[in-house]
C-alpha cells in the first residue's frame, strides 16, 4: 500500500504558559490514506483545529509543533524549508475554514482571488487562468459563473462564498484537503448542498479529506473513518460504523447520547457533566476522568494505553480494557 | 402537560415588522425589508412553541417584536389579555417583567465589569422585587442553585465562567423577575452538544417546576423535536406551516418543511446520502418573490404558485393519531401555506 497522504504520530503542539509550555495537542496519532475521508470530531477546545493547523505548519506564534512523525504527501513537514512548505500548501494540501466571510479578501473579486491562487503555483496566463476559474465555479455549482467571477465577496451569499472557497482549494487538484467546520456557519438547506458537492468532488478527484467538525450528522454523511479527540488526544478511532454504532469510549458514547435528535421526544438528554477542561487543567491519568461516569480509581493515576478492539477500531479507556481482557 | 386545556398566554395576530431601507442625503426610505410580514402565533401557559427557519427568515425579529425591542409596524400582541403592541412605552414597563429573553451569545449579553450576582439582581431592583439588598442577594443565591450553579460563584465576573455556565447565569437573570414567558433566541446554538444537553434539561425542568412558557427560536430542528409542543416554520417573514411537533416531523405538509427535514444529516450509519430537495439560496426579504414566496426554490412548483399567494389554512387529510394527547382545543391540527396541502386551498 502507498504511503498515507497525512501521517501523524505523537503530535504535540504547545504554547508557553506561566509555568512552562502548555500542550493544546498532546500525543495525537492518525493516518489518512489517499482518497479517504477522515473526520476529526470533538467539542470546542479539544484540539482538533490545532491538529489541522499543525499539519500544515500554520500554528500561530509562539506555538511550537513537535512530533515523532508528521508527514504530508510524503514530505516531512517539520524538516521542510519555508519555501517548499509554501509550495506544498495550496498545491498539494489545501484548507478551507468555517467562516467563508472572513477567509475571502473583501476588496478583491472572487475570481481574482482564485486566479491569484492558481498563478502562485503554476505558470499560466491571466486569460487561461480566468477561463479555468469560470470552469471551477461552474463545477462547484455557482450559478452564472461568468458574472460571479467579477463579484466581490459581499455580493455573494454565505453558501456561494463557501463554494468559492472550495473552488479555490480544489483549483490545483490537491491530494489533501483539510476542511475545518466547512458547513457550520451555513443553514441546513445550504449545508446539504455543500455536503453533496464535497462528496461528488471527493469521488471525482480522489482528494483525501481531513474533515474537522463537531456535527456527527455531517460526519456520517462524508466520513469513511472517525477519530474522536478529547483534551488534545485521540481517544477513539474506527470506521464510521464502528464509532457511530459501536462507540466504546465513554466520551464518544456521551457525545452521541447528548444529541437531541437521537433521544426520544420529551425524554431527558444524557449530559456529560462539567465542561472540557482548559489545557492547563488537564487531569493526570485519563484526561476524561473528571467528567466520566464510569471512572475507576486507576483512571486518576495512569493514562490509558491505546487498545486495539479490531483491525481498525482503537480506544483509550481503562474500563473498556478491563471488560475486553480475556 | 397534565391539564388538558391550558390557557392561552400569548397570541400574536398579523404581526408586521418592517425595516426601512434609507438612501440619499435625506435618508428617505426607498423601500422596506419586510422582516416579519403577517405572522400569527399562539402559546398556551406552560407550553413551548418553537419558531424555526433559516437565517434571514425573520424569526429573531418576531421574538424582539413581542418584547418591543423593535417596534412592530402593525399587528396585535395579546399577552394575558392585554395588547402589548398598543401600549405606550410607560404602560408597557410592568409587562416587560412578564416576558424575558435569553440570547445566543451569553458573553455578549453580560456586562464584563459587573459581578454576575449583581447582573442577576439588577432586574429585581428595577422592578422593585425584594425589600433590601440582602434579601435580593439571598434570592440570587437561590436562583443560582435553581440553575445548578454554586451560589458562591455569584461574586465573580463573567470571564471566569465557561459558555454553558454563562448561559445558566443568563437564565437565572431572566428568572429573577418571575417571568411567565421566556423567549429563547438560539439560546443553545453556540454551545457544544454535551453542554447544550445540560441547558435543554434545565429549561425543561424549569418549565415543569414553574409552569413557564417558551418561545424557542432556533435553526436546529433536532432541538425542536426534543422540547417543543408545537412548531411554526418561517420563510421570508411568514409562517408557512404550524403543527404539533410530532405531527410536523412525521407528516410535514409544506414542501419547505419537507425540504428542511430532508436536509438534516442522519446519524444512523446505515442511512446516509442526503437527498437535496431545496436548492439555491433564500431570496432577499427586501424583494421577496411575488405570489408564493417559496416558489423560486420549491421542487413542486406549478403555474398557480407564481400568480397567487396561498393562505395559511388547515391541512387536509389530518393524519389521525398524529396529534398529541392534550393538544386538542382551539389550536389543534396543522396549518400550511401551500396550494398543494390546504383543504380549503383547492387547486
Amino acid at each position: 500500500m502507498s504511503e498515507p497522504v497525512l501521517s501523524v504520530r505523537g503530535l504535540r503542539t504547545t504554547f508557553p504558559g506561566p509555568e512552562g509550555r502548555i500542550p493544546v495537542v498532546d500525543d495525537a496519532s492518525f493516518d489518512l490514506d489517499a482518497g479517504e475521508v477522515l473526520a476529526l470530531v470533538g467539542e470546542s477546545g479539544c484540539g482538533k483545529s490545532m491538529t489541522a493547523l499543525s499539519a500544515l505548519r500554520l500554528v500561530p506564534r509562539p506555538g511550537r509543533v513537535e512530533a515523532e512523525r508528521l508527514r504530508v504527501c510524503g514530505r516531512d513537514v517539520l524538516e521542510l524549508p519555508v519555501a517548499s512548505m509554501r509550495a506544498l500548501r495550496g498545491a498539494q494540501a489545501a484548507m478551507i475554514f468555517q467562516e467563508p466571510m472572513t477567509s475571502l479578501n473583501p476588496v478583491q473579486t472572487a475570481g481574482a482571488q482564485v486566479i491569484e491562487a492558481i498563478r502562485l503555483h503554476e505558470r499560466i496566463g491571466q486569460r487561461a487562468a480566468r477561463e479555468r476559474v469560470v470552469g471551477l465555479f461552474h463545477r462547484v455549482g455557482i450559478p452564472d459563473p461568468e458574472a460571479r467571477v467579477e463579484c466581490y465577496p459581499h455580493q455573494l451569499s454565505g453558501g456561494l462564498k463557501q463554494r468559492v472557497m472550495i473552488a479555490m482549494a480544489l483549483a490545483l487538484r490537491p491530494r489533501l484537503l483539510i476542511a475545518d467546520e466547512p458547513t457550520t456557519a451555513l443553514d441546513v438547506t445550504i449545508q446539504a448542498q455543500i455536503l453533496e458537492l464535497m462528496r461528488d468532488l471527493q469521488r471525482d478527484l480522489g482528494t483525501a479529506i481531513l474533515l474537522i467538525t463537531h456535527d456527527l450528522g455531517v460526519v456520517n454523511e462524508l466520513a469513511d473513518r472517525i477519530a474522536v479527540m478529547y483534551a488534545g488526544l485521540v481517544v477513539e478511532q474506527g470506521t464510521r460504523t464502528e464509532v457511530l454504532a459501536g462507540a466504546r469510549h465513554p466520551y464518544t458514547q456521551g457525545l452521541l447520547r447528548s444529541i437531541p435528535s437521537l433521544a426520544r421526544p420529551g425524554e431527558r438528554l444524557e449530559e456529560i457533566p462539567g465542561a472540557v477542561p482548559s489545557p492547563a487543567e488537564w487531569p493526570a491519568g485519563c484526561r476524561f476522568s473528571t467528567r466520566c461516569r464510569r471512572v475507576v480509581p486507576r483512571c486518576h493515576d495512569e493514562p490509558p494505553e491505546a487498545l486495539q478492539l479490531s483491525a481498525t477500531h482503537v480506544t483509550r479507556c481503562h474500563v473498556v480494557a478491563e471488560e475486553s481482557a480475556p | 402537560m397534565s391539564d388538558r386545556f391550558p390557557r392561552e398566554l400569548l397570541r400574536v395576530e398579523d404581526l408586521r415588522t418592517w425595516f426601512p431601507i434609507r438612501r440619499g442625503i435625506l435618508r428617505r426610505p426607498v423601500g422596506f425589508v419586510r422582516a416579519v410580514d403577517g405572522v400569527d402565533l399562539s402559546i398556551p401557559e406552560g407550553r413551548t412553541l418553537a419558531l424555526v427557519g433559516e437565517s434571514g427568515c425573520g424569526k429573531t425579529t418576531v421574538g424582539r417584536s413581542i418584547l418591543r425591542l423593535v417596534e412592530p409596524r402593525s399587528g396585535r400582541i395579546w399577552f394575558d389579555g392585554v395588547d402589548l403592541a398598543a401600549l405606550p412605552p410607560a404602560a408597557l414597563r410592568p409587562h416587560r417583567r412578564a416576558v424575558q429573553i435569553v440570547f445566543q451569545d451569553p458573553m455578549a449579553s453580560l456586562d464584563p465589569r459587573m459581578r454576575v450576582g449583581d447582573a442577576v439582581a439588577e432586574g429585581m431592583q428595577s422592578f422593585g422585587i425584594g425589600a433590601s439588598d440582602s434579601e435580593r442577594d439571598r434570592r440570587v443565591a437561590e436562583l443560582f442553585e435553581r440553575v445548578h450553579l454554586d451560589p458562591d460563584l455569584r461574586h465573580r465576573h463573567p470571564h471566569e465562567f465557561s459558555g454553558g455556565q454563562r448561559q445558566r447565569i443568563c437564565i437565572a437573570r431572566a428568572l429573577a423577575v418571575e417571568p411567565r414567558l421566556i423567549v429563547c433566541d438560539e439560546a443553545t446554538s453556540a454551545l457544544d452538544v454535551s453542554i447544550q444537553a445540560q441547558i435543554l434539561n434545565l429549561l425543561s425542568d424549569l418549565q415543569q417546576e414553574l409552569g413557564l412558557s417558551y418561545l424557542f427560536i432556533t435553526h436546529d430542528l433536532g432541538v425542536v423535536r426534543h422540547l417543543a409542543h408545537r412548531v411554526a416554520v418561517m420563510y421570508l417573514g411568514q409562517i408557512v406551516e404550524e403543527a404539533p411537533t410530532e405531527r410536523l416531523f412525521r407528516h410535514p405538509a409544506h414542501p419547505y418543511t419537507r425540504g428542511l427535514l430532508s436536509a438534516i444529516p442522519s446519524l444512523d450509519p446505515e442511512r446516509r446520502g442526503l437527498a437535496v430537495a431545496v436548492r439555491g439560496d433564500v431570496p432577499s426579504s427586501s424583494n421577496p418573490p411575488q405570489a408564493c414566496r417559496f416558489h423560486t426554490r420549491c421542487p413542486e412548483v406549478f403555474a398557480r404558485c407564481r400568480e397567487e399567494a396561498p393562505l395559511l389554512l388547515p391541512v387536509g387529510h389530518a393524519a389521525a393519531g398524529a396529534v398529541r394527547e392534550g393538544e386538542t382545543g382551539p389550536t389543534e391540527g396543522a396549518t400550511s401555506r401551500c396550494f398543494l396541502t390546504g383543504s380549503s386551498n383547492p387547486i
